[in-house]
């Protein structure tokens, strides 16, 4: 059947692990991940298969994740040994001794401000990817569907995502003010191009029969948007999202390191200034775990839907 | 062009063809030679016309350019009605895959165009007439191809068509599917007095299916025409026509 859905794949999962290779020899491939037409446009996409992967090589779906906490497990040593070997150098390696965090994590929510502060960083990067999301989709499509406009537009475009949305930070501080606007715009200014590029992705991977069956039915331009151009790109404007959402989380830390009083990325300056570099350090394991919390949330958010029945 | 119209009847005088074709011209730019000069034809109301041709001969791009989908030099095109309703059913089937196959089916039914002439219920009445009602809520990928050609063909009955147009509906299918489908498609012709029009290289096709069957022999049009009711055409006269068809003489009008 024509019209395979073609959908943004994930490219971090290689097919084959090197350590699979030594024990079970090459011979073992995995179709889902060698079909064609299943590339990304932009980076990875949603990684629905890698878990199903890695359960059917080593034959428990708890191996993954056993190894995943050994890798903690290893990581946590290695920084107990080496801030307690450097803990002479320095004070502030002594404070990142991971025995001192429990306290530190309870100063700080004493204080009430890694909740807080964790709400506020949420929301300001929710708003700058609705904001990006509010223009990379439309700017996506004039790219993907008018050859002039892709033309005209590409050396712009190609400048400005290659200029980091910190520089503007000045600038955002000089014509915003102080306080969210512009942590909302550099938050935005990072997240708009991968939405952008992975529309314009997805209106090029139009499948051209759906838009002649949509015109051949009367359907007026508008309609056509709706019913075809739109649901089509879906999973591309997901995929978008979720890199800008990751990109967004990256900026947004040394973006509230200017102009505002609130945020995590503020957190870890006003810790340093208080001379608190147990607290900073638990801020920034914080945004970690944020992070990665809102990588899944996202995974899950902006999984491909069932086919509405 | 050809002069005359010969020895073919034209449609009941009270009522008006469900398709009429005038001196249609088109050109490619960069083409040495038009792809139509002057083709004419008249459909009318009730009847399958299958059109047959020669690789190139143009009879796919006639087909488009009645479908609105070329543009056009020259020439005119008139539907029976003036709202000129049509549908079109492609050689792949084109389903939407976020839709179910009843989505897909209604679809003509979300376009304002065809507010007026589509209704929900007919959806689920064409579904047990097209065999599909136990698909009805399938994802479009679980069909088999034959399946997926049945849910286009639903797709376009659904907006009440005056003329359905085929482009080479089967050719993708295989033999044994697309005889099945041949022999559905023609119960299904006479069951809603469907009008029909319908490009195909496969000469047992437009036996099976063609009311008559028309060769296209090029930029100029219909070179012969046949009734297989009513002179009982055999393949190999048509297969004839292939081996010889281009013998320089006038065009016909069909």
């Amino acid at each position: 059947m024509s019209g395979a859905h073609r959908t943004p794949q994930d490219a971090s999962g290689t097919p084959t692990d090197l350590d699979d290779v030594a024990r079970t020899g090459p011979s073992r491939s995995d179709p889902s991940s060698s079909d064609p037409s299943r590339s990304g446009p932009d980076g990875p996409g949603p990684g629905r298969s890698a878990p199903a992967r890695t359960s059917r090589r080593t034959g428990s779906p708890w191996a993954g994740p056993a190894w995943g906490v050994f890798g903690v497990l290893v990581t946590v040593a290695v920084w107990w040994a080496f801030t307690h070997a450097a803990a002479g150098a320095s004070t502030m390696i002594a404070a990142f001794q991971p025995e001192r965090m429990p306290g530190a994590v309870a100063s700080l929510f004493e204080r009430g401000v890694v909740v807080q502060d964790g709400l506020t960083s949420l929301w300001r990067l929710l708003c700058g990817l609705a904001v990006a999301t509010g223009l990379g989709v439309p700017l996506g499509l004039l790219i993907g569907s008018y050859r002039r406009f892709r033309w005209t537009s590409a050396p712009v475009v190609q400048f400005l995502r290659m200029v980091s949305p910190l520089s503007w930070a000045p600038v955002a501080v000089a014509l915003l003010g102080v306080g969210n606007a512009p942590v909302i715009f550099l938050v935005a200014a990072a997240a708009v191009w991968p939405i952008t590029m992975n529309t314009a992705a997805g209106v090029k991977a139009l499948d051209p029969l759906h838009l002649r069956v949509a015109e051949t039915l009367g359907a007026t331009p508008v309609e056509r948007l709706r019913t075809v151009v739109l649901p089509s790109i879906r999973p591309f404007v997901m995929t978008g999202v979720r890199l800008a959402l990751g990109i967004s989380w990256v900026v947004i830390v040394p973006a509230e390191m200017l102009g505002v009083s609130s945020g995590l990325g503020y957190e870890i300056l006003n810790a340093r200034d208080r001379l608190a570099y147990d607290e900073m350090l638990v801020v920034i394991l914080v945004i970690g775990l944020l992070g990665m919390a809102l990588d899944q949330l996202a995974q899950w958010l902006l999984r491909e839907p069932a086919p509405r029945r | 062009m050809g002069a005359a119209e010969p020895g073919l009847s034209r449609a009941a005088p009270a009522s008006r063809p469900a398709l009429t074709v005038r001196g249609l011209r088109k050109s490619y730019p960069g083409a040495s030679s038009p792809a139509l000069d002057g083709v004419d034809l008249t459909l009318r109301n009730g009847e399958t016309l299958a059109v047959l041709g020669p690789s190139g001969s143009g009879k796919s791009t006639l087909l488009r350019a009645i479908a609105g989908l070329e543009p056009l030099d020259g020439g005119s095109i008139e539907f029976g009605d003036a709202d000129e309703r049509f549908a079109v059913v492609f050689q792949d089937p084109g389903l939407f895959p976020w839709l179910s196959v009843r989505q897909n089916i209604a679809l003509g039914g979300r376009y304002r165009r065809n507010r007026d002439r589509f209704e929900d219920s007919r959806v689920d009445d064409l579904l047990g007439i097209l065999g599909l009602t136990p698909l009805a809520h399938t994802p479009v990928q679980e069909l088999s191809g034959g399946q997926a050609q049945r849910v286009s063909v639903g797709r376009a009955l659904a907006v009440r068509p005056d003329v359905l147009l085929l482009d080479e509906p089967f050719s993708a299918l295989d033999p044994a599917t697309r005889k099945d489908l041949q022999l559905w498609l023609r119960g299904l012709a006479t069951e809603l007095d469907l009008t029909v029009f319908l490009v195909t290289h496969d000469v047992d096709e437009a036996i099976t299916l063609g009311d008559r069957i028309g060769f296209f022999a090029g930029p100029r049009g219909f070179r012969q025409q046949w009734v297989p009711a009513r002179d009982g055409t055999t393949a190999e006269q048509i297969l004839a026509h292939y081996r010889g068809s281009d013998d320089g003489s006038g065009n016909w009008v069909i």
